[in-house]
């Protein structure tokens, strides 16, 4: 496995205030790698994710991401360094059409890549279809694909994909990841940030797992699988009721 | 019937005016989300420098080129003014509350307003007359002036640019995205404060092409005429829709047309009180204005 360290992040502490969501914590992702963050709500996983957007920063520690700290940067040159992310929550410009929306995603490109905007609407035929649509009249699972879809435009090495199963339907949940398999497979290093435990370790190389503020285990998908902890608070498995 | 057509020429030139003013508080409220209230005396503050230009340049220029360089100079100052403004009024307060920068706003207003009158005085000041000639075209019974086509026509060209750059262009769409969402605009890369800068910069452009056209047309300027022609642009983009682009064009010709047939039909002393009244009735039937907000947007 290539072991190229992609992005590090070393005792990050996020506040909002006087509060600290993030409490000193520290991963690695690896180029090509796919690597999830896990957690329940209010772990601190979509404060992570915009932190190293830099849509808000942080109140101590690093980020490099190719040993270029990134912690005072702002978000917008952020993402023309080949970071770019697919926000919680899908954020689509809703009074804007699909087309412009992707088109959008390639915002910091001078010119758009066309074998990008066909790879993504081969991963995602139904946005081409809806394309001159307005994106506030899609789907929640359409949403979804335009935000990945939109992300992809910038044509990042290295892409932040924040809940993308959020309450989406569970046939549509299998589409987004079978999708996810396949950005990763085109060599885009991933770092995901799930609730949906049990889907993001079928799919990551690693994984780490997020309590109050805190990586509180890591290890390969398959350790943490396997770990008893994990099968009871987010694989659902409880030992004595099945 | 002469005068239905006769007030709906006058109508469509005061309405054409109240659409670039309006659009000023469009952009910004589409952007920042935030009434600036200080446009209108932006406004003013063009017609004076206007003014200046244009008494300081008579004789030397022949007219055409008088008017055009009049139009270009009064445009730059006021896009550099607005972006003093942004900088100065609401840049700082961008992470307050939303009251915080009313208030800027409205102390900004007074700022400039008051400043207008300790440079130039509180007495009215006037255009010199032949600026634009006083030609008179009578189109069977109905009399419209050269200034008034240029008025109607500058105005066209200039809307009608705005909305092929805002709906054509990386940079409109860019500014588009920011008024929806944004954090998830610099998730694209977009640099939002670029954006708002540029939203001032038209705006306030718009606006001294705006302030200009009172100047010539109306020929009486006074320092706190910001205030009256300001709400009635703010009405007009109220009307159309606040933050709808197209809204304030709209409700700035039919506010226009409305004031004028008002004027001609019951009395132009009535024209302000039944301003809004129509404001009223449009809020009760569509409370987002007329083109406001008809996409419901999926959570």
């Amino acid at each position: 496995m290539n072991k190229e360290k992609l992005l590090v992040v070393n005792n990050l502490v996020v506040a909002y205030g006087s509060i600290e969501a993030v409490k000193g914590i520290s991963f690695v992702v690896h180029k090509g790698e796919l690597v999830t963050i896990l957690g329940a709500n209010g772990a601190g996983k979509t404060t992570t994710m915009r932190t190293i957007s830099g849509l808000i920063k942080a109140k101590s520690g690093s980020i490099k991401y190719k040993n270029k700290e990134l912690r005072n940067l702002p978000a917008h040159k952020i993402v023309g360094l080949g970071i770019s992310q697919s926000p919680e929550g899908r954020r689509v410009f809703g009074t804007l059409t699909v087309e412009e929306n992707i088109m959008l995603g390639a915002y910091t490109k001078t010119k758009v890549n066309t074998k990008v905007l066909e790879w993504i609407y081969q991963l995602f035929p139904r946005l081409k279809e809806r394309r001159m649509q307005l994106a506030g009249t899609l789907s929640g699972g359409e949403q979804q694909m335009l935000a990945i879809g939109r992300a992809l435009m910038s044509e990042p090495e290295m892409l932040l994909l924040d809940e993308p199963s959020l309450g989406l339907a569970p046939v549509l949940v299998k589409t987004i990841f079978e999708t996810i398999k396949q950005i990763k497979e085109n060599g885009v290093t991933v770092l995901l940030v799930e609730q949906n435990a049990k889907a993001a370790l079928k799919l990551a190389d690693r994984g780490y797992v997020l309590e109050v503020g805190k990586i509180v285990m890591e290890g390969t998908s398959q350790e943490l699988m396997s770990s008893p902890k994990i099968q009871e608070a987010y694989l659902g498995k409880k030992k004595k009721n099945n | 019937m002469e005068i239905f057509f006769q007030q709906l020429v006058n109508g469509l030139t005061i309405g054409s005016i109240y659409a670039l003013v309006a659009l000023g508080y469009t952009m910004v409220y589409g952007v920042l989300k935030l009434i600036n209230f200080a446009h209108g005396d932006l406004v003013a503050l063009s017609a004076y420098i206007g003014l200046v230009i244009i008494m300081q340049l008579m004789g030397a220029l022949s007219p055409t080129i008088l008017i055009i360089a009049t139009f270009i100079i009064t445009i730059i100052i006021t896009a550099i003014g607005g972006v003093v403004l942004e900088r100065a009024a609401y840049k700082p307060l961008r992470k307050a509350p939303r009251l915080s920068a009313v208030v800027s706003a409205l102390g900004a207003s007074m700022i400039i307003e008051n400043g207008i009158m300790l440079i130039w005085g509180p007495m009215p000041r006037i255009f010199p007359a032949s600026v634009v000639p006083n030609t008179n075209y009578n189109i069977h019974g109905v009399y419209i002036s050269l200034m008034q086509v240029l008025v109607l026509i500058i105005s066209f060209i200039l809307m009608v640019a705005l909305y092929l750059f805002v709906n054509r262009t990386k940079l409109g769409t860019a500014m588009r995205a920011c008024a929806i969402d944004q954090d998830a605009a610099r998730l694209m890369g977009i640099n939002v404060d670029k954006v708002i800068v540029t939203t001032f910069v038209i705006g306030s452009a718009l606006g001294a092409v705006g302030g200009l056209f009172i100047g010539m047309y109306y020929r009486g300027i006074y320092f706190n005429m910001g205030w009256i022609y300001g709400l009635n642009a703010f009405v007009a983009a109220i009307i159309g829709g606040i933050g709808n682009i197209p809204g304030a064009m709209l409700g700035g010709m039919l506010l226009g047309i409305f004031n004028a047939f008002i004027a001609g039909y019951v009395s132009s002393s009535w024209s302000l009180a039944l301003t809004y009244v129509l404001l009223i009735v449009i809020m009760i039937f569509r409370p987002t204005g007329i083109l406001g907000e008809r996409v419901a947007e999926k959570v």
